[in-house]
């Protein structure tokens, strides 16, 4: 009942950051099984990290900083009441999440194209510790893909809303709440590019 | 409904004051974005130098990535203590779970 | 005080909306609506598995011709630790009085998030249903125990990915609670009601909460990889593949032992408010019980791998994590201390919720104590998944959150529903429960010393006699269980209407009418002093 008149913006941030801590400790278990199984398996490691193509991972690295900047840019648009401005920053995160992902899924096939997937007759072949390699490779970016589409729809539902004026230079929680989620989105692909990528 | 609106709308008028300091420009976060940028090429040129470098590459560059989006492009920097304190109260826990997990790993 | 016969509004028990009955409870955002979904859901959840442990102590009565197959037995224990662990200890306390209360005991119209409060009832009726389906679908009910260990858990037949989608559901849930409560712990508290006038419930709602948001992502992040696993075989757990049991059981303990702490702080936190209300003096050591909360929460999360000493873990680790566990109990003893010494000179009025609060510090402590002699190394290897261990923690997680959540209910009741109950009735129904509570479980802890493994379907000769005790044990156990649900529910469509402070309580709850109105405070309270100013002992 109250919060249709309790309107406390902090409180929203406070929650949405409250949120992000779930997604830090979700990923950061992730990030605890690859120090153990990377302190148990250094070399096979660093064979897993030479098939994986770092150029790709670079040029989605960049891609995903500058959809981050976009997001923050649109923000002060709204704040400054651009609204053309803040649809157009916004629609350019768009589209650089979707390269992301376009650029990601090749970077996948090629991987299946060469046998390299879980429970494949090839990666059975290779030793175990190249296994785990791949097994957390899928998952984690695989998890991250996922964090990126859920990102996208969010930000999608933002640009309509910046359109439709419920987001608007007085009330632009939502926006700021929506680029917070797709900060961390990016903050976690920034690990997992030397992590995995350039690992070799 | 509308009426325990009304009655409750003078009750709860602890009004925060919104983003207290000036709104940040553009010009701010591009630089931000220059920043992160000029890091993950040293990232990945230390990653080519040896192995060594490229572990060391990973532990400086990469916190610093990550801190510079937490704090500029995430607005913590224009936040109170309260955000500041949350995250590095999980940063801290996850760093500790990662000690003690390897106080097994590294010892076996 | 008790003017509120005139008020205007209606308690939150009636329709008010557009909708009405079921149509509106389904559909409420109201925080005590929400807490009363979760009283309802759990308690029939609580009663399932009741019957499940039931059935189990029943196949132990003989040591041979066994009422059920192995099989069944190894799905009844999983099931029973499941349904006890993820759908009532776990989210008791917090999910059905600190809906409740939390909101009135800080003065506020609702939690900060109400939207989202409801949406955490719909996650648990979900994960609850998966949980339930997982039994009859796929290969059958799930028979690797509650903790789901790798790799059987990756390689058993039975349906675990469902069972473990469930549990990463009701993780939602919690985690989504605990956003809740620690958003509106710092954002609706009532001008005046600074954190050290906080009633000590908030507080160690407060600590739960951070439990809840810095581990639960960790166990979720690992039932999804065990999910996985399963289905497209990764092998970060499958030796086979150069994967690792070790890690599974340490990501799962990283969450599950803080869990333990989600369970109990809670219930801590009611018997604090419980015991200054019928001693009728202020809590003895306010800071040290607030401060306790959080050192629980903190330590608490460091000593998970002492489930794990008999793993093969380095020497360094087992040390460390002996060491780390004997200093939870520190915290844990500042409690017990804090509540005798509230007791102490008070002016003590003998009701059952003080009775049931007697009982959770007595069963408490035989829980906390052999709870650190497991701790100590020799003995944990000597002990290691026996009996002893079932023992332990039915004492910790019975004996204290059970009793505490039924402390709790008995003591809110009144307020909850404007109902009262028959106190004869309860005490008649304390009885059987405090006797079979310690045949069954003290039982366990002998079987337990005497090397009874746990998990076992049959038992050797000369352990029959202490499972026939524990089995008799468990009868009246039952018994007194179904008499205490069976008062309360009586109460609920026959009781007289309680008074609006039937027990002279001083914190905020007791100012407002039984049942509360829908917006709790008619006018939001200024708080001038501390939570349990009895008026009698300013004098």
């Amino acid at each position: 009942m109250s919060e249709h008149v309790h309107r406390d913006d902090f409180g929203a941030r406070l929650g949405m950051w409250l949120f992000l801590v779930t997604e830090i400790v979700l990923f950061g278990g992730l990030f605890i099984g690859y120090s153990y199984m990377r302190y148990k398996y250094p070399m096979e490691f660093h064979h897993g990290g030479a098939e994986l193509n770092a150029t790709l991972g670079v040029i989605n690295t960049v891609v995903l900083l500058t959809s981050s900047l976009t997001v923050v840019l649109a923000i002060v648009a709204i704040q400054r009441a651009e609204k053309k401005r803040a649809m157009a920053f916004l629609g350019t995160t768009l589209v650089l999440g979707v390269t992301f992902l376009v650029i990601k899924s090749f970077e996948w096939a090629a991987k299946f194209h060469h046998g390299l997937y879980p429970n494949s007759a090839h990666l059975g072949t290779l030793p175990p510790g190249e296994q785990v390699f791949f097994g957390l490779y899928f998952t984690m970016t695989g998890l991250h893909g996922l964090h990126v589409i859920a990102g996208l729809s969010v930000l999608s539902v933002m640009l309509w809303w910046v359109a439709t004026d419920r987001v608007r230079p007085d009330r632009y929680i939502h926006l700021e709440n929506s680029g917070l989620y797709w900060h961390l989105v990016d903050v976690i692909w920034i690990f997992l590019l030397p992590l995995f990528y350039l690992a070799a | 409904m509308s009426q325990h609106a009304e009655h409750s709308a003078d009750l709860n008028t602890v009004q925060q004051p919104e983003h207290p300091a000036e709104h940040p420009g553009y010009g701010t976060f591009i630089k931000v974005w220059v920043a992160l940028l000029i890091l993950t090429a040293c990232l990945v040129g230390m990653s080519h130098v040896s192995q060594t470098y490229a572990v060391w590459g990973l532990l400086t560059m990469t916190p610093l990535k990550a801190g510079l989006v937490f704090y500029f492009f995430m607005h913590l920097k224009y936040e109170g203590p309260l955000l500041k304190i949350v995250i590095l109260v999980t940063l801290g826990t996850l760093l500790i779970f990662f000690a003690l997990l390897f106080s097994d790993v590294a010892f076996h | 005080m008790t003017t509120h016969a005139a008020t205007a509004q209606p308690s939150y028990l009636v329709d008010t909306g557009k909708r009405k009955g079921l149509l509106a409870w389904l559909t409420t955002t109201d925080h005590k609506r929400i807490g009363v979904l979760y009283l309802y859901s759990m308690i029939s959840f609580f009663l399932i598995a009741m019957g499940v442990g039931f059935v189990m102590r029943l196949v132990q009565l003989t040591t041979f011709q066994k009422l059920i197959t192995a099989q069944t037995y190894n799905a009844l224990f999983t099931l029973h630790g499941v349904i006890m662990i993820f759908l009532f200890v776990i989210p008791g306390l917090p999910a059905v009085f600190g809906n409740f209360f939390l909101p009135i005991l800080i003065g506020a119209k609702d939690v900060a998030f109400p939207r989202l409060n409801l949406t955490s009832w719909y996650f648990f009726m979900a994960g609850a249903i998966l949980a339930v389906l997982s039994l009859f679908t796929g290969g059958g009910a799930p028979d690797t125990g509650w903790s789901f260990y790798a790799p059987f858990s990756l390689k058993t037949g039975t349906n675990v990915s469902l069972a473990v989608f469930a549990a990463f559901v009701l993780g939602f849930s919690s985690m989504l609670t605990g956003i809740n409560f620690i958003t509106t712990i710092h954002r609706l508290r009532a001008p005046g009601m600074k954190w050290f006038r906080m009633p000590l419930m908030c507080w160690a709602l407060y600590s739960t909460s951070w439990i809840q948001l810095l581990a639960t992502p960790i166990v979720a992040i690992t039932l999804v990889l065990v999910i996985l696993e399963r289905f497209f075989g990764i092998g970060i757990f499958d030796p086979a593949k150069g994967g690792d049991p070790l890690l599974y059981q340490h990501l799962f303990w990283i969450y599950s032992h803080p869990a333990v702490y989600i369970m109990i702080l809670p219930a801590m936190g009611a018997i604090t408010e419980i015991i200054p209300t019928f001693a009728k003096r202020t809590i003895f050591g306010y800071k040290a019980i607030a401060f306790s909360s959080m050192a629980i929460a903190g330590v608490g999360s460091l000593v998970w791998a002492h489930h794990m000493f008999t793993s093969g873990m380095s020497n360094l680790a087992t040390i460390l994590f002996s060491l780390l566990t004997m200093i939870v109990a520190v915290p844990s003893a500042i409690k017990v201390f804090n509540w005798v010494s509230t007791l102490y000179k008070g002016s003590i009025d003998f009701q059952p919720p003080l009775l049931f609060a007697l009982t959770f510090i007595f069963l408490f402590a035989i829980g906390g104590l052999t709870g650190v002699m497991q701790g100590a190394l020799a003995i944990n290897v000597h002990i290691h998944d026996t009996y002893f261990i079932v023992g332990h923690f039915h004492y910790v997680m019975f004996g204290g959150t059970g009793m505490g959540f039924f402390a709790a209910l008995l003591y809110w009741f009144p307020k909850m529903f404007g109902k009262m109950y028959s106190k004869t009735a309860i005490y008649v129904s304390w009885f059987p429960i405090f006797i079979g509570f310690n045949m069954l479980y003290f039982g366990m802890l002998i079987l337990g010393m005497m090397g009874m493994p746990r998990r076992y379907y049959v038992h050797l000769p000369q352990f029959h006699t202490m499972h026939v005790v524990a089995t008799v044990g468990s009868w009246f156990l039952v018994l007194g269980l179904l008499t205490y649900f069976g008062t309360l529910l009586y109460a609920l469509f026959k009781g007289p209407k309680a008074e609006d402070n039937p027990w002279g309580g001083v914190t905020l709850e007791w100012t407002l009418p039984s049942p509360p109105i829908q917006e709790n405070f008619e006018t939001i309270p200024t708080i001038t002093h501390g939570p349990y100013h009895f008026e009698q002992e300013s004098k």
